[in-house]
Order: structure tokens, then sequence, then C-alpha cells
């Protein structure tokens, strides 16, 4: 994409979460706890072209670099995203995401009769299987649904 | 998994499995040398939904080792019914007892109390998810008769929501066996327990009809389909009707196969067929004695071990 068709400028430092699966860039910004509250400069691009997936979306947060933790969540729900890091105006790092072995504390678990819903001092935690995750304590699965049941 | 724990089925390899059993045949064949194994030692059992078999045989078995057992009472006068949570109970019963048996009607519960404690727990129960210690006793019962390799099972009736099937079916993956499916399309086996068994490569099939499979079983292990799973009271009594089974029916059965059932039953299996060579689930439910003894037996072995040890120990 050259320099005139860009729908959003450029960022100084933070973070470009690119090819992000299309509609999934909300729960992007829900998996990364930002609501706009915290004072970063976040731009948002819906249905981009992409040669890649058709349509994509992107995620650009100012003066925020993601953590490993953060990346690993993401990955769930935007297995084919690049993760750039912006410092300058210049890429300094550019990373895919990688699935993690397991999530804690990030869904809640849809199986309404699992212990992790019944008001209990617990986090959830799943395990991440082909095609989704599993929670830990009910081994209910959980695969393309799985945007629907982020708790943040 | 903990191994002074058992919560799930899906945790025990076919060794777990020989060895309880194993040690369940010793105490059969010489239940006086158990007697006093345990004495001194206090078993908990915490029932937060109703159970009579269950906890009667966890009571006995405690007992027959020598142990003496605690208990809650009624779920609706204890703290339970003030708003305490699970975690909590446990935590303060840990304290009263050197094992947990837990019953609890939400899926997870046990894995909760399990991380919760350092004394053993065993899952007599949670929700519609599994029910471990009875599949040690279905196996000890399917063991006698048949032996746990080049066996042919059919599992029939509530299969989406039976906790007694989602451990059976996880424990026989262990061993060369073929499992036949038979329920109606509503009932069929969860997302979950579909999963495990195809990752482990298990040899699996499903039918609405036990008639054309009938003839391969060794086993046909029939469980209860419960009335409130249905919206409809009619149509209820249709599908039940459908999935019960008669001396007529067995007829045509080979003569060795073995009819089992977790109980308590309703009329999924008529009360003649009480009374042919098939009919196992009494001896079935029998069989719970001497096998939570080597349970119990061995999970307090396991702490054991592992408090002498400070440390947690492979069983």
């Amino acid at each position: 994409m050259s320099e005139h068709e860009l729908r959003v400028s450029k960022i100084r430092d933070g973070t470009v979460i690119d090819h992000v699966e299309a509609g999934q860039a909300l729960n992007v910004l829900a998996i990364l706890g930002i609501d706009g509250s915290e004072g970063f400069g976040v731009s948002v691009g819906m249905n981009v072209p992409s040669d890649r997936l058709g349509r994509k979306d992107i995620v650009k947060v100012e003066d925020r670099e993601l953590s490993q933790s953060e990346v690993d969540v993401l990955s769930l729900i935007a297995p084919e995203a690049t993760i750039n890091i912006v410092r300058e105006f210049e890429v300094v790092e550019k990373n895919r995401v990688t699935r993690p072995d397991s999530v804690t504390g990030v869904l809640s678990c849809p199986n309404r009769n699992c212990i992790t819903n019944a008001g209990e001092p617990v986090q959830t935690r799943f395990d991440v299987v082909t095609d989704g995750v599993r929670c830990d304590y009910c081994a209910t699965i959980l695969r393309a649904d799985i945007a629907e049941h982020i708790d943040v | 998994m903990r191994q002074d724990h058992l919560i799930t089925a899906t945790q025990l390899s076919r060794d777990d499995i020989e060895a309880v059993l194993d040690r369940a045949r010793a105490v059969a064949d010489d239940p006086a040398a158990y007697a006093d194994r345990h004495a001194g030692r206090v078993l908990a059992l915490c029932f937060f939904e109703p159970s009579t078999r269950t906890r009667m045989s966890f009571d006995s078995a405690a007992k027959r080792l020598g142990m003496n057992t605690v208990g809650m009472g009624d779920v609706d006068s204890s703290s339970v019914s003030k708003g305490e949570s699970l975690s909590d109970t446990v935590r303060v019963i840990e304290g009263y007892a050197d094992a947990l048996v837990l019953r609890h009607p939400s899926e997870g519960a046990a894995t909760l109390a399990g991380e919760r404690v350092d004394v053993p727990v065993v899952n007599a129960g949670d929700g519609a998810g599994q029910h471990p210690s009875q599949t040690l006793l279905d196996l000890h019962t399917i063991r006698e008769d048949h032996g746990l390799d080049d066996l042919t099972i059919g599992i029939m009736g509530d299969l989406k929501y039976g906790r007694t099937v989602h451990s059976l079916a996880a424990a026989l993956t262990e061993f060369d066996a073929n499992q036949h499916f038979i329920s109606p399309e509503s009932l069929r086996l969860p997302r979950s327990v579909r999963f495990d068994l195809h990752e482990t490569g298990a040899q699996i099939r499903e039918h609405e009809e036990l008639e054309p499979v009938l003839d391969e079983l060794d086993v046909l292990y029939v469980t209860r389909i419960q009335k409130e799973r249905f919206p409809d009271e009619n149509e209820y009594h249709r599908v039940a009707g459908e999935y019960r089974i008669d001396a007529e029916m067995l007829d045509d059965a080979p003569d060795d196969l073995t009819v089992m059932h977790p109980l308590p039953r309703v009329d999924e299996i008529a009360p003649e067929v009480d009374e042919t060579d098939h009919a196992r689930y009494f001896e079935q439910a029998h069989n719970g004695i001497p096998v939570r003894m080597a349970l119990l037996d061995t999970l307090l072995e396991n702490a054991n071990a592992a408090g002498d040890e400070g440390s947690e120990v492979d069983r």
C-alpha cells in the first residue's frame, strides 16, 4: 500500500497490529484492555483490502508496546496477525503471533454449569488445543466463538 | 494432574487402572487383611447433591479399611446454603479429614477442590462431567467377565449428560476396545468427550438404534435417560421407550453378553432381565466396595509417601 493510500497516519512510537482477521479489531482492543480512557492514541482500520487475507483489520496503538502474554492471547482471535513495534516512525521489531499453551483469566467459560461460573474465587484457565481452547475445569471446548467469551 | 487425587478418568493410564483393579481383587479375596489398614483416619463425604449408593459405598469402603467418616448432612442445612464458596468449604473440611470424596452439581468442581487442598480428593461426580470411581468399578466388572482387551462394548442412553459414560469411554481408550455409542440424536456424546476419543485414535461408532450392533457386543452398558432433559414429556416417553431393554430383545444377543447399568434404573431395563444370565448390574454395584477400598488405599498410600518424602511422588 503506497503512502497516498494510507487511511491512517503513521505512528511515532507504539504498536501496529496488522493482518487481524476482519471484524476482530474491537476484540483486539478488548483483549488489550484499551477503551480510550488510558489516553493512548488509537487508530482502527476495518475491512482494509489485503493480499493475504482478502480483507483485514489493523489496530495502531501509540505509546504502548505489547507484552508477550498480550500477544499470546491475541493469537487466539487473530492467528495471522503481525505485531510491529514502532519507535521514531521506524518498525524496529516485526513478529508473527504464536499460539500459547494456555490462557489464564481472559476468557469466560461458555458452559453455564462450569464451576468457574459459580461465583468461586477462581480465574478461568484454558488449554490451547487444535482449532480452539478448552476449559481446564469442565473440559468444554471453545472454537470459532472464542471472541464472544473474552472477559475483560 | 496430581496423582494423589482422582478427578477424571482421562488422568488414568492403563497401569494406574490395572494397579487399582489388581488391588481390588486382592481386597475381595481377603478383606480381613485390609480391615485395620487405615485405622484412625477420617474420610470426609462431601455430597453437595443427593446420592444414595455412591455415598454409602464410599462410607462402607472407608469403614472396611478401619476409617471413620464424616459427612456434611443435608446441603440445605449446611453452610453452603449460607453462600459459602466450595473453595472455602473444602479448605475447612481438609482440616477435619485425611481424604475428601466430593460430589457437586457443577462441572469442574473436583478440579477446583483438588487445587485448594493437599489431602486426596476423589471426584464422585461433578455435574455432567466425570465420575471416575464409578468407572473403576465398571472396569472391574467388565474385567471379571471378559477382560479389558479385545472387547466390544455398546454404551447406550444419555451420552450427553451421563458422567459415568464420559469417564468410562475415556478409560476404555487405554485398552483394545471397540466402543459403540447408541443414543437419540439429541443425547449424543458431547464435543469434549468426542475430542478426547478422537485424540487417542479410539475406535468408536455412533448409532441411533441398538439392534444392528447387538449381536457384536460383549458388554451392553445402559444408562438412564432423564425426564428433565426433555422440554416435552411426550417426547421423553417416546425416546425412553426406544432405549428400553427387555428379555425378548436379549434373545437375539450373544449368550455371554453382560448387561450393566450404573443404577439407579427407572424403567430402561425391564425387571425380567434381572433373572437372565446377562444381568450384572447388582454385582457391578457391589463391586463398588472392593474397588473403592482399593482406590482409597492407593490414594492414602500415595499421600503418605508424598508426606514422608516431602514431595509428590509418581504412583
